[in-house]
């Protein structure tokens, strides 16, 4: 068990810069979802605590120590890749002895370990296989276990499931995420699939374009995204935005679709006429036959108890509805409401999220205390 | 042997339209049999002609059955050898016959632990100029033996390596060909393996050893055989560079038993010593073949 911080790190590629400056802190067994488009710099930040890459700058730092300038071999991690990079020629005794193997372990010892491991994973049988007789979930689960076996203090996933099918990939979530508690290893794991960082991640690190964009609990990021491009990139389908004023007072939203929108969780501190873009996501639209809005179905997309509506407002923005039970026709008007204490606010040129003055809720300021506590606590020891 | 199969395959076509006469691939079967018979045929008359005493192939004559003189023959040619029609030596096929092949195996094993290295730091190391020692290594691709032929043995006379058996094989150890296909197939080793190799602790020279040599045994072999039959088959070096016939190696050694015309070629040991020539690149080619393939069907994915 160990904690990692990471403090300012760049990276430039021959001119380009892929990351801005991340600063994170993990607390001790806590497992970190780093999720984000490809090109958003995640795999690179990954790769850069592994060792594999240098950072331009910044500190990189595990239970304290400054490992910016080790080798990956004396950081005491390891890493489960994406496409496990398992040694073709090894059994996979040998491919998970490996690393102990050359720590000059006891042979004894070596052999308990991986036999321990094997069983851990479900693969004690498969141990003198080669890694091409193996399917895809072994292959994966050898991987993983040639990273426990190591018991190291960090574990390094790299889109660890994108070579699985869907079935599979549900399967090994759940194992991982058992797994990483029982080990209580504290773990980053890089991924691009948002159902996985919401299910996997104490915390979620959402990055775009070499920014963290949002730190938080899965839970905190989607129901108070930081700002447009973690609304849109956390949950399934996106969220709808629409354009919208401030009114007078600050009190309410005039969208450009027409209705105006009460803004129950208090004032917001920005000039009246302020452009602001209004997230609404598409589970929260409610049919009432006197909502404000009136949708032109377009497409139906049933999903089984489930269908997704879209359409188009009068504005001629489009918007996407969630809806149980029966489905409109296309081509029928739906009329919408949206509840108030479901409106996400954002200003419309920045993206970033605009709260209400007066908060009926305040979980993200004391998620904020919780982090920054743990990496005080990290630069302390 | 998927040959005669994939040839086979257009013959029922074309049967199919005619009347059938003949048992499907009789045709292409025929035209097999017709290439072995061409292959094998001086093949089978030096095995024969290798049987006969002196004088029967001396009339001119070309037995196709065999003789009853093969044991004397291949004996003669194995402890004594027959006499250099031009020089009057004798060197026995025993002497010939090891030194071929330790030139060869030496060739063939330095020129593969040589190319693997200097692929290796090529690919896997990056280091100032690495560009420029490739380019060096590949163009000597375009230089064979005969053509850097007076600069090298210049440099085996300053050595002092004329008339000895490092100089039969020193000159040939470096391989561009080799290096190039080792430098192909290691680019072809994914990154990711380099990486968990470097997560697992192990260095450089233990990822060579324990990773990028065992996955390079298919190619390994493949080479040896190809490697060993250019060393065993080195003739225009051999005979520059070596003038004590105890180092004779069995390639320049038959023609020089052949004479220039003044005094009979003794052509049943001619025959005999080039049957004995015959086996040890049938040997490497044979058993390297089972290797080759195991590890072609080892490597499938």
């Amino acid at each position: 068990m160990a904690t990692l911080t990471i403090e300012g790190v760049r990276k430039d590629f021959g001119g380009t810069q892929v990351l801005h400056g991340i600063d994170l802190a993990v607390g001790e067994g806590e497992l970190i979802v780093i999720v984000g488009a490809s090109g958003c710099g995640k795999s690179t930040l990954l790769r850069i605590v592994a060792g594999l890459e240098t950072a331009t700058s910044g500190r990189i730092l595990i239970d304290g120590v400054d490992v910016t300038r080790l080798e990956p071999k004396d950081r005491d991690i390891a890493m489960v890749f994406q496409n496990y990079a398992l040694y073709p020629h090894m059994s996979v005794f040998d491919n998970m002895a490996y690393g102990l193997r050359i720590r000059g372990l006891p042979k004894a010892e070596i052999a308990a370990r991986v036999r321990q491991a094997a069983d851990l994973l479900g693969i004690g049988g498969l141990l003198e296989r080669r890694p091409r007789q193996l399917s895809g979930g072994q292959r994966q689960r050898v991987a993983m276990g040639r990273a426990i076996v190591r018991e190291p203090k960090l574990f390094l996933f790299d889109e660890p499931l994108s070579n699985l099918d869907a079935k599979l990939r549900v399967a090994m979530r759940a194992e991982i995420k058992r797994l990483q508690r029982r080990l209580g290893v504290t773990s980053l794991y890089v991924t691009h699939d948002q159902v996985e960082a919401m299910t996997l991640g104490d915390r979620l690190v959402v990055m775009h374009a070499g920014r963290a964009e949002q730190v938080a609990t899965p839970m905190e990021v989607w129901s108070r995204p930081a700002n447009t491009f973690v609304a849109g990139f956390i949950g399934a389908p996106a969220m709808n935005f629409l354009a919208a004023t401030l009114a007078p007072g600050g009190e309410a939203a005039v969208l450009k679709a027409g209705p105006t929108l009460p803004l129950i969780d208090g004032r917001r501190p920005l000039p009246d006429g302020a452009p602001l873009t209004i997230g609404i996501r598409p589970e929260h639209l409610v049919v009432a036959s006197d909502g404000p809005f009136a949708l032109r179905v377009d497409l139906v997309e049933p999903l089984g108890a489930e269908s997704l509506v879209h359409g188009l407002l009068p504005s001629g923005e489009a918007l996407t509805v969630r809806l149980s039970g029966s489905s409109p026709l296309p081509g029928a008007i739906l009329p919408l409401s949206a509840p108030p204490l479901n409106i996400h606010v954002f200003e419309a040129e920045s993206g970033r999220r605009v709260d209400g003055l007066h908060l009926p809720r305040n979980p993200q300021a004391q998620g904020a205390v919780a982090g920054a506590s743990v990496a005080n606590g990290a630069a302390d020891r | 042997m998927r040959a005669p199969e994939a040839l086979a395959a257009p013959a029922p076509v074309a049967a199919s339209g005619s009347r059938r006469l003949l048992p499907k691939g009789t045709l292409v079967h025929g035209f097999l049999i017709l290439g072995v018979l061409v292959f094998a045929l001086p093949i089978y008359i030096t095995l024969i002609g290798s049987t006969h005493d002196a004088s029967t192939i001396g009339r001119g004559e070309v037995p196709l059955l065999p003789g009853a003189y093969a044991l004397d023959n291949y004996a003669s040619a194995w402890s004594e050898g027959e006499g250099g029609a031009r020089t009057g030596f004798r060197v026995p096929v025993e002497t010939m016959l090891f030194n071929s092949l330790a030139m060869a195996v030496l060739i063939a094993a330095g020129k593969i632990v040589i190319s693997l290295l200097s692929a290796y730091a090529v690919v896997f190391f990056s280091f100032p100029g690495r560009m420029l020692f490739f380019w060096l290594i590949f163009i000597t691709l375009m230089l064979p033996v005969e053509v850097r032929i007076m600069p090298t043995f210049a440099v085996m006379v300053d050595l002092g390596m004329v008339n000895t058996f490092g100089g039969l094989v020193v000159p040939l150890l470096a391989s561009a060909t080799a290096t190039l296909l080792f430098r192909q197939f290691f680019l072809t080793i994914p990154d990711e393996l380099v990486e968990a190799a470097k997560m697992d602790g192990a260095g450089p020279l233990r990822f060579f050893k324990d990773v990028v040599v065992p996955l390079s045994m298919t190619n390994v072999a493949a080479l040896f055989v190809i490697l060993f039959i250019y060393g065993y088959n080195q003739y225009l070096w051999p005979l520059l560079m070596v003038s004590d016939r105890s180092l004779e190696t069995i390639v320049v050694g038959i023609t020089k038993m052949i004479g220039s015309g003044d005094a009979q070629s003794p052509w049943h040991v001619i025959m005999a010593t080039t049957v004995m020539a015959l086996i040890p690149p049938v040997a490497v080619v044979i058993l390297m073949q089972r290797w080759f393939v195991k590890g072609l069907v080892e490597s499938e994915k």
